[in-house]
């Protein structure tokens, strides 16, 4: 089970925790204008790296916020966790 | 290739054993090959076969970065069946039990395929709404189906647990007789063996590390053990296929998750059948050796570490616990993980791609066992005539685009 660090409560168990897939897509400002690869690209394509991976997590039956996790998908490590830059799960980063 | 018979057995025995040839050649990599497969799991080993046998495609390479059926051929829970809900992934599973049903006489290599038939158990109303609807579009498909209600399920599985004051009491399943269990090492080492026989080279410890291209067409691969040029590549590595688009510059619409299955101790025969919950969510079946074979659902996290969290095994086995009391007291044996490629819609990618002459068969997800030697015999059509079968044109890679998705996932739910 992964140990989690909530930005805002610290160290929980997994179990909190939903998992909420990459991090940092942002979803397109004008969808009418993108053509249907770009948009298939938005819905769908991940970049599902064997490494580092910069992901999103919600502390579900915590504080309900969501957050961005750096995480090994190899060692399953997490090397960082930070607050959201902004609202809409697209991280500055 | 020596033909495996009672004969051969009853010869040998006489020779303490000491005369049986290797199964397969262990030869060194040529320079180049007309098709290299990557992946010497079941799905790779039944597309070089299926490429020998049907197209005559025989100067063929089989890449594997371990050993062969050390993957997720290895580290599946065996079952085999067809009863899918939407028309175009039923036909192809369904393709894929015919084989099946002729497998280990088509291969000369017994892969212990056994038709116990599968009860996929409802236990709410809506269930078995959706049951009687699955039921009766694998009927429409031609496939084997039926619908049992408790009582004929409690007679045929009478370790189960159908009290109607159960907290998620079993209603009633669909039945799937033609469905069963098969040997996955078993299938590996028969699908290498017969596709060896036919001239196929299989390389074990050859790792993929780049995608030759020029000209948006492929030339070869880099490998741990050299460069091999290649005039068509055919891409089949379950959860490492987002790694083998990376090198040749695609997005594949793949996330890949750990899935983890357990066995239990050896125990006396008390369940001949598979018995698989969407709902509790948990599925089990006996090996031959007396072990319970348990498994259930994906970790929610991606990764490719081989293994996940314990809570997610706790999980399943609160659900076997549930519908099987008995089993309570039986200690595990073993418990592993295996690297799924989930695709959003839960059907597989079998696709030309956008570089010519690289293919890529991928996004079996948690169900890909069954499919084996479907899998293989569309992913040879595709390679061999640079179009898909029709059996397979539905799982293109292109249906991201145009949004023709076979949504199995809101069909099939998650036991696969």
């Amino acid at each position: 089970m992964l140990l989690i660090s909530c930005p805002y409560c610290g160290e929980r168990a997994e179990t909190e925790f939903a998992y909420g897939g990459e991090a940092g897509i942002a979803r397109p400002k004008d969808p009418s204008a993108l053509s249907d690869a770009e948009w298939a690209d938005y819905l769908f394509m991940r970049k599902n790296p064997r490494g580092a991976h910069r992901e999103l997590w919600n502390h579900a039956q915590g504080c309900r916020r969501w957050f961005e996790v750096e995480r090994d998908t190899v060692t399953y490590d997490i090397v960082a966790s930070d607050a959201l830059r902004n609202g809409n799960g697209k991280s500055e980063r | 290739m020596k033909k495996y018979s009672a004969f051969s057995l009853f010869r040998n025995a006489f020779g303490h054993n000491r005369g049986w040839p290797e199964a397969w050649r262990s030869p060194e990599p040529q320079r180049g090959y007309d098709v290299v497969i990557v992946g010497g799991g079941g799905h790779g080993l039944a597309t070089a076969y299926y490429l020998a046998k049907e197209h005559g495609i025989t100067n063929v390479a089989v890449l594997e970065k371990g050993w062969i059926g050390g993957g997720n051929t290895g580290r599946n829970t065996t079952i085999v069946r067809s009863n899918y809900l939407w028309t175009e992934a039923s036909l192809l599973y369904e393709k894929s039990l015919k084989l099946w049903e002729g497998l280990s006489q088509d291969l000369n290599y017994n892969v212990m395929f056994s038709q116990r038939g599968v009860y996929n158990l409802g236990h709410t109303l809506q269930d078995m709404r959706d049951i009687e609807r699955r039921v009766a579009a694998n009927r429409l498909n031609g496939i084997d189906a039926e619908v049992v209600n408790a009582e004929q399920i409690k007679k045929a599985i009478p370790i189960i647990n159908t009290s109607p004051t159960a907290r998620y009491p079993i209603l009633g399943a669909s039945l799937q007789r033609r469905a069963g269990i098969a040997r996955h090492d078993a299938v590996a080492w028969g699908f290498a063996r017969a596709a060896d026989a036919l001239g196929v080279d299989i390389l074990e410890q050859c790792e993929v590390t780049g995608v030759n291209r020029e000209n948006g067409k492929v030339t070869g691969v880099e490998t741990t053990r050299g460069t091999i040029r290649a005039k068509k590549i055919g891409v089949v590595v379950a959860g490492n296929a987002s790694v083998l688009a990376d090198m040749a510059g695609l997005r594949l619409p793949i996330e890949s998750h750990p899935l983890q299955a357990l066995v239990s101790e050896p125990i006396k025969p008390v369940l001949d059948t598979v018995v698989m919950s969407n709902a509790v969510h948990g599925y089990a079946s006996q090996s031959d050796k007396g072990e319970l074979v348990i498994g259930a659902g994906i970790d929610a996290y991606t990764g490719y570490g081989q293994r996940g969290s314990f809570h997610t095994i706790e999980h399943t086995l609160e659900a076997i616990v549930e519908l099987f009391p008995v089993f309570s007291r039986v200690r595990m044996l073993r418990m592993w993980g295996g690297i799924v490629d989930i695709c959003p819609d839960a059907c597989p990618i079998i696709s030309k791609t956008e570089v010519d002459g690289l293919y890529f068969n991928c996004g079996w997800g948690t169900g890909g066992f069954k499919a084996t030697p479907g899998s293989g015999w569309a992913f040879a059509h595709t390679i061999a005539h640079n179009e898909p079968h029709e059996l397979n044109a539905p799982f293109d890679l292109r249906r991201f685009e145009t949004g023709a998705l076979i949504d199995e996932h809101g069909a099939a739910a998650v036991a696969h």
